[in-house]
């Protein structure tokens, strides 16, 4: 039972990342992209790939998992950013399923349908982190979470964060007010894109086997439902949102009702939040917050009704 | 040379004639009006000078440069900005958010002696002081607008007429050598109107050029210094207010002709 719920705190914090990442993509820049899930096997067979057949080390597999993924991000932004709501989400979900479809049939990288096994155990200092014994993985996936989430806080606190979030509120007059929203929009893909990557990497070494199946279009639905559940453009709630929705996902199994409440329950379950939160809490449990109040340096500034 | 023009401006779509063959001409220091009835195309003009629209012949010149066809985020920093017939504001950020969005392209990498580099993580995790001079300096504008106790306030949340003002203050934050109004008396009542007058005057008078879009014809004949009439994307007279009012083609195309 403890095990349980450790397991699905680090499917939390699995989640967590490539939900932060969705955040920076939807719930700060506003495009609707729905390929998390691509961009999560890109990493976790990046991983798995290197690991087993060239003897790469797990950490540095790492910086490629995200390089590739963010590399696919821009490959795939390029061409498809300049779409908007619906059409973006449209060709992103082809993304995600051409990714499924080519490790499904690259027999000779990908192992096909079967996919990869054995993979390497995670090594640091001479300490393995056997997933079997989950507290010391699931330290290692805590510690991710938290470092990406103070970069990703940082990140939009900063100037670029505030040029992200201009283009979600309106486009055209951020065009007119000098920011170039295609570079900004391609940045913010490929910084989400590389973090799933990222997770994708962890997912392979907590599972130490990957298979195609893994990586479908519900993955990223779900990562969505974790970003409007915890509140689009607030990266803590969007953490908040990966618990709740994992913790809806194995409800069964964790109060042993697995027998009779059949898998397909939590589906039904999600329809059915998505559908609550849009009529009572559009902007999600905790909601945006806004950075700029209590704002350190609100000092004074001295200045008559003047233009300087 | 003036500080704006267009020459031949033409811009169709498919079969209708939006801006036909105009040569407008906007000078330094001065107020430009851009007058019409509804559908005479002047904000298709205003949106052919401020890059969101191509023209389809013709061009666009800025202090002698021709501008045509570049992207708008590209025009904007040579110091054209502008505002827009419906008020597009940051909505979902605070008042202040959306003036320091106006100053986004002057900071940043601009400085080259620290290096790119050095500039982004400086920026990234707020060691410079940049941050503090792009807030501090949304401050002073909002104050210009008497709206700076307003600075944490969503912008969706504003009232209208401030919103209004919001819009110009976050154009002014580029500090722009030339401002495009784009009906910015439209909504408001006439103590508004009045208080806006004096506003864009003295804009004007801190050397920023305006050329604007009015229906409010006291206000235009108030305070522009020059007129630009079009009429079925004609241009059909163009000079002082003073001309322009007794100009019979302006007539015409206002209160139609005489049928005598």
């Amino acid at each position: 039972m403890f095990n349980f719920f450790l397991l699905i705190l680090i499917y939390t914090g699995i989640y967590a990342l490539m939900a932060l990442g969705q955040n920076l993509i939807t719930g700060y820049t506003g495009m609707l992209s729905l390929c998390q899930a691509g961009f999560f096997a890109i990493g976790s067979y990046a991983t798995a790939i290197l690991t087993t057949r060239y003897g790469w080390s797990f950490w540095g597999t790492l910086p490629v998992a995200a390089l590739l993924s963010a590399l696919f991000g821009v490959l795939i932004g390029l061409p498809t950013l300049r779409l908007k709501g619906d059409y973006l989400a449209i060709a992103t979900l082809g993304f995600g399923e051409i990714v499924r479809n080519v490790l499904n049939n690259w027999d000779s990288l990908t192992g096909g349908p079967m996919g990869i096994q054995r993979i390497p155990m995670v090594t640091i200092f001479g300490f393995t982190i056997n997933p079997y014994k989950k507290v010391a993985f699931l330290i290692m996936v805590i510690i991710f979470v938290l470092v990406t989430y103070y970069l990703f806080e940082r990140l939009g606190r900063s100037r670029m964060g505030r040029a992200l979030q201009a283009i979600r509120d309106d486009e055209i007059a951020a065009d007119a007010m000098g920011i170039n929203i295609t570079k900004y929009k391609v940045w913010a893909f490929a910084i989400g894109a590389s973090v799933a990557g990222i997770a994708g990497s962890l997912q392979t070494v907590y599972s130490l086997s990957v298979t195609p199946g893994s990586y479908t279009f519900m993955v990223s639905v779900l990562v969505l439902c974790m970003v409007v559940l915890g509140g689009m453009g607030n990266f803590a709630a969007v953490i908040l949102g990966a618990f709740i929705i994992q913790l809806i996902s194995y409800f069964p199994q964790l109060v042993g009702l697995s027998g009779v409440i059949p898998p397909q329950f939590k589906q039904i379950l999600f329809g059915a939040i998505l559908v609550v939160m849009m009529i009572w809490r559009p902007q999600g449990i905790i909601g945006v917050r806004s950075y700029m109040v209590g704002r350190k340096n609100s000092k004074k500034v001295e200045v008559s009704n003047e233009l300087a | 040379m003036n500080l704006l023009e267009t020459e031949n401006l033409t811009r169709t779509y498919g079969g209708v004639i939006a801006v036909n063959d105009v040569s407008f001409v906007a000078e330094k220091g001065l107020i430009t009006g851009l007058i019409g009835p509804n559908g005479a195309g002047k904000t298709t003009l205003f949106n052919n000078m401020t890059g969101l629209d191509l023209p389809t012949k013709g061009k666009v010149y800025f202090e002698g440069k021709d501008i045509t066809g570049w992207n708008s985020h590209n025009i904007s920093r040579l110091g054209i900005s502008r505002t827009f017939q419906n008020i597009r504001l940051f909505s979902d950020m605070s008042v202040v958010e959306n003036v320091m969005i106006g100053r986004h392209y002057m900071t940043g990498n601009k400085d080259h002696k620290t290096g790119r580099l050095k500039n982004m993580l400086n920026s990234y995790f707020r060691m410079n002081e940049e941050e503090d001079i792009m807030f501090e300096n949304a401050i002073k504008l909002l104050k210009f607008f008497g709206i700076a106790n307003l600075e944490q306030e969503l912008a969706r949340n504003l009232p209208y007429g401030h919103q209004r003002e919001l819009e110009i203050a976050r154009a002014l934050a580029s500090e722009p050598k030339v401002l495009f109004l784009d009906e910015p008396a439209a909504g408001m009542n006439p103590q508004e109107t009045e208080h806006l007058m004096a506003t864009i005057r003295k804009i004007r008078d801190t050397g920023v050029s305006v050329v604007l879009i009015e229906h409010d014809m006291k206000l235009v004949m108030n305070i522009c210094d020059n007129i630009t009439v079009l009429n079925y994307g004609q241009m059909i007279a163009q000079g002082t207010p003073h001309e322009i009012k007794n100009n019979s083609l302006v007539i015409e195309a206002y209160l139609g002709k005489d049928e005598d």
